[in-house]
């Protein structure tokens, strides 16, 4: 074991701290128009994909950076970073694992992530991201069998042009925000999933995430079309190594359900959150968006949010198709310095539209975390309904709950309910825990997990297990 | 609009009899609006009741200049028989009357100051403009251990001389200790196309009492904003109630700061509204120290056109261990067009608190509908019957029996 590993076996806290050092090649510094044209030339793009990303700068350079959240940022200079940084022995990309830089299979393989297909028996398909490229994508054979389509995102835009085409910024448009319009532009790579009519995907698919390179941005984008009447479940994780420095990370997934169709999409997002003193770890702002096009369709979105300096998206559901539902569990822990502005939108459009949202907020040390949610029902959407329960947990005095929810009802046959409580562990709980037997961090996170409960229950068993251990590594040392 | 501004308020001040110092200090205050202009919905705390939007389209040529040097007569038609109480009748933004003659006058200090340091933080360009405009600012003390044996109530009255006008009011209040003041502000217009814009700011010291009612029933097509500012100290209480349904538009805003340990803030509100109208309640309660507690309950029946909104705020500070707050807004839709927001927030620094805040709207029960009318009633009685269930919920809170029945008999709420 060299020096450097060894290190590693000492930072208990953030396990997945370490740098991988391998040569890359990166885009020129800043952000201009031949950066852009640097990143459409390296991915090979044809001109279609050009012009959607100079139509998205353009309109960038209109734009400005929002600042109405709660947790504020010092200013970035987005000329002062790399918006492209990609392994070297990529370039001629590999045309199997076995070719694959034994580097990056072993930084996947420390972070638990199979890329081997003798991993199959853990039967999750993977899609895994290094800095601004997909390095790897398993199980692809076993899909193509269903016609499920299953890529990175550069991939798709060279072999499936047309689906990239029609519903590539569907959901997002080039003319949303600043954020999202910023990955439009830039966008490196990410995942593609289709999955044709009446196909119910097999495995779990997901995506793992990965920064390395420092003073890099990660923006990618993430595409997953179910048609009609079928269903997927998808799985994203991320961490990045220990910097000092912020990094951005901006990227924007866009979901789109036809006629009967059902995503399910999970995230566990852990990426660096900084040391004690709130020094370095990820801006993480995402765009995240589902639109249930169909009748009968649903979208559904779970995330466990433990990572992170700064977390700031909402994963939105926009409910066109009668007779559709969104759903949106939430788990967000903020610890030290972290700070977190999360929540979701539920635009209800088509009549019988249901929504329902789950969030549990936790905030210990210095924290601060915000639920902002909002929950709009249109003048057309007859008989909706949607049911909301966001509920917050405070350790200690120095950190900070927020709820602030928007509620617009339109509609005189719909219904909105919205509970939301704030407290504390009580003290009955911890002493009955400990009278049994545990110890205080035990029994914190034994009452801990039972608040989360109804979240972590929707998500898929191996992530459940992680996730569930993640909320106890979160909170160590916050008690007392 | 700054033209005009500028010029009104040169006017306005040739008329005021007020020293150079005073002068300056409007001066800095017109200053302030002409940066910031009317709140729009750009503004979060503005973004239901977009005011410069409603005042270009429904008012069109504000004038800000009022001749305040002749009286107005008063018609005592207005006044409210059922109730003995005392008065303060402003009509046309000029306070013509003052009459506390059921209480003891050598414990009720009233005084004129203009110029007042304002003492509480904002960000409201509305407040800028009541403070660059209002031509007196009046001072009502309440002195140490005395109750006022009848309530208060302001009469808020425009006649039909005025139109397209901006009326600004201010009063400020003082509850020495264990003092009481129960207070009613009641609305009525013969006017429309008028903005008013009124603040008031409450000074509670330790065990005093505040009922503050407001009372805004007779329909009339004015613009109107209010501002209750409520300073509370150690064991006070304040108690607001709204009744927002005559106006075209209405904001009303209540910031509270609990500075004192176990002071309480209470806030009822009802909406009820028809066609066209659109009203809005903001509240902000700031929890300050320990073991204070707040109280909102919120409820609307919303008619062809109307919209409500409903703006709640509960911060509360690391220090205020042990605070109890708590929101409610549910609302009723009656029509297709018919629109309720509500965004209740909660801001929460301390660990060991009770927060909590619940919202709901949707239809009224068709089952509880079907219930009424299979014994006998018809359909329109049955929703009347169920309509004044919902509101008679809000208005049982109210702690004075007195007020209760005559806030009952104002509204046409039966038991």
């Amino acid at each position: 074991m060299d020096t450097r590993e060894k290190d590693i076996e000492n930072l208990k806290d953030y396990k997945y701290g370490f740098t991988t050092d391998i040569e890359n090649i990166k885009a020129p510094k800043g952000l201009n128009e031949n950066v852009i044209k640097f990143i459409s030339n390296i991915k090979k793009e044809p001109q279609w994909m050009l012009d959607f990303r100079l139509k998205a700068f353009e309109r960038l350079k209109l734009l400005k950076e929002p600042n109405w959240q709660k947790p504020k940022y010092p200013k970035i200079d987005y000329q002062d970073l790399y918006y492209y940084s990609a392994p070297k022995s990529l370039k001629d990309k590999p045309k199997s694992l076995d070719e694959l830089d034994p580097k990056l299979l072993e930084t996947y393989k420390k972070l638990g992530i199979p890329l081997q297909e003798q991993a199959r028996l853990n039967g999750i398909a993977v899609d895994a991201v290094f800095d601004s490229v997909s390095v790897a994508t398993t199980f692809k054979g076993e899909l193509t069998k269903y016609g499920i389509i299953f890529c990175s995102m550069s991939e798709a835009i060279q072999k499936h042009p047309d689906l990239v085409k029609k519903y590539l910024g569907t959901v997002i448009p080039v003319t949303d925000h600043f954020f999202a319009t910023l990955n439009s532009a830039v966008f490196t790579d990410g995942s593609f999933v289709y999955i044709p009519e009446g196909v119910k995907c097999p495995m779990e698919l997901s995506t793992y995430f990965r920064i390395n390179a420092s003073e890099t941005g990660q923006f990618e984008r993430t595409l997953i079309i179910a048609d009609k009447g079928s269903y997927v479940s998808y799985l994203e994780g991320c961490t990045a190594p220990m910097r000092d420095e912020n990094q951005l990370h901006a990227a924007n997934v866009e979901l789109i359900a036809l006629d009967d169709a059902e995503i399910k999409y999970s995230t566990v997002q852990n990426w660096y959150p900084g040391d004690e003193n709130g020094k370095g770890g990820i801006y993480n702002f995402v765009t995240k968006r589902g639109l249930c096009k169909g009748k009968n369709s649903k979208i559904s979105w779970t995330q466990v949010e433990t990572g992170s300096a700064i977390t700031w998206k909402y994963p939105s559901c926009i409910l066109k198709g009668d007779n559709s539902i969104g759903e949106f569990y939430s788990i967000a822990i903020t610890n030290n310095h972290q700070k977190a502005d999360t929540g979701t939108k539920m635009i209800h459009l088509g009549k019988n539209t249901k929504s329902k949202i789950i969030s549990k907020g936790i905030s210990a040390g210095f924290s601060d975390m915000t639920y902002r949610g909002l929950v709009d029902i249109n003048s057309k959407a007859k008989n909706s309904s949607n049911y909301t329960q966001c509920d917050s947990l405070l350790m200690g005095n120095k950190c900070g709950a927020h709820t602030v929810p928007y509620i617009k009802n339109k509609n005189l046959d719909s219904n909105i309910a919205h509970e939301a409580t704030t407290s504390k562990i009580s003290e009955e709980q911890l002493h009955y825990c400990q009278q049994r037997g545990l110890n205080p961090e035990e029994a914190v996170g034994l009452i801990v997990n039972g608040f989360c409960k109804e979240v972590l229950q929707q998500l898929p068993m191996e992530f459940a297990v992680e996730a569930q251990k993640l909320v106890g590594i979160s909170l160590e040392g916050s008690v007392g | 609009m700054n033209e005009q501004l500028q010029s009104d308020f040169d006017k306005i001040i040739k008329t005021f009899k007020i020293s150079e110092k005073q002068i300056q200090f409007k001066k800095s205050f017109l200053k302030k609006f002409i940066e910031n202009g009317f709140p729009n919905r750009k503004q979060e705390d503005w973004k239901f009741l977009d005011i410069s939007k409603i005042i270009q389209k429904n008012i069109g040529n504000l004038s800000f200049f009022n001749d305040y040097s002749l009286p107005n007569k008063i018609d005592p038609s207005i006044f409210v028989d059922d109730l003995k109480h005392n008065k303060i009748i402003f009509i046309n933004g000029r306070i013509e009357k003052i009459d506390f003659s059921y209480e003891d006058q050598d414990q009720i200090e009233i005084s004129d100051e203009i110029g007042t340091n304002i003492t509480f933080n904002y960000k409201n360009s509305l407040i800028d403009l009541n403070n660059a405009f209002t031509n007196k600012v009046f001072k009502i003390l309440i002195k140490k251990n005395y109750s006022l044996k009848k309530p208060l109530i302001i009469y808020h009255s425009t006649n039909n001389k005025i139109k397209s006008k901006n009326l600004n009011l201010s009063l400020n209040f003082e509850l020495e200790e264990n003092s009481c003041l129960r207070l009613i502000d009641y609305f009525i217009d013969n006017t429309e196309k008028n903005f008013e814009n009124i603040l008031y700011n409450f000074n509670l010291k330790k065990y005093s009492i505040l009922k503050n009612y407001k009372l805004d029933k007779f329909r009339n097509n004015n613009l109107k904003y209010f501002f209750n500012n409520i300073e509370q100290d150690d064991n006070s209480i304040s108690e607001t109630f709204i009744l927002s349904a005559g106006s075209d538009y209405f904001k009303n805003e209540v910031n509270c700061n609990l500075n004192g340990e176990y002071s309480s803030a209470f806030i009822n509100g009802v909406f009820s509204l028809k066609e066209n109208q659109q009203h809005e309640i903001r509240s902000t309660i700031n929890h300050l120290v320990e073991n204070t507690k707040s109280y909102q309950l919120i409820k609307s029946v919303l008619g062809k056109n109307s919209k409500s909104a409903y703006q709640g705020r509960i911060f509360v500070n690391s220090k205020a261990q042990k605070t109890d707050g708590y929101q409610l807004s549910k609302a009723i839709l009656l029509d297709e067009t018919s629109e309720f927001n509500a965004k209740p927030e909660l801001e929460i620094y301390a660990d060991d608190v009770k927060c909590s805040h619940g919202s709901a709207s949707g239809s009224l029960n068709e089952n509880s509908i079907f219930y009424l009318m299979s014994r006998g009633l018809s359909y329109q009685q049955s929703k009347e019957l169920l309509i004044n269930g919902f509101l008679l919920d809000v208005v049982e809170k109210i702690t004075d029996p007195e007020i209760k029945n005559l806030i009952k008999n104002i509204i046409g709420l039966k038991e």
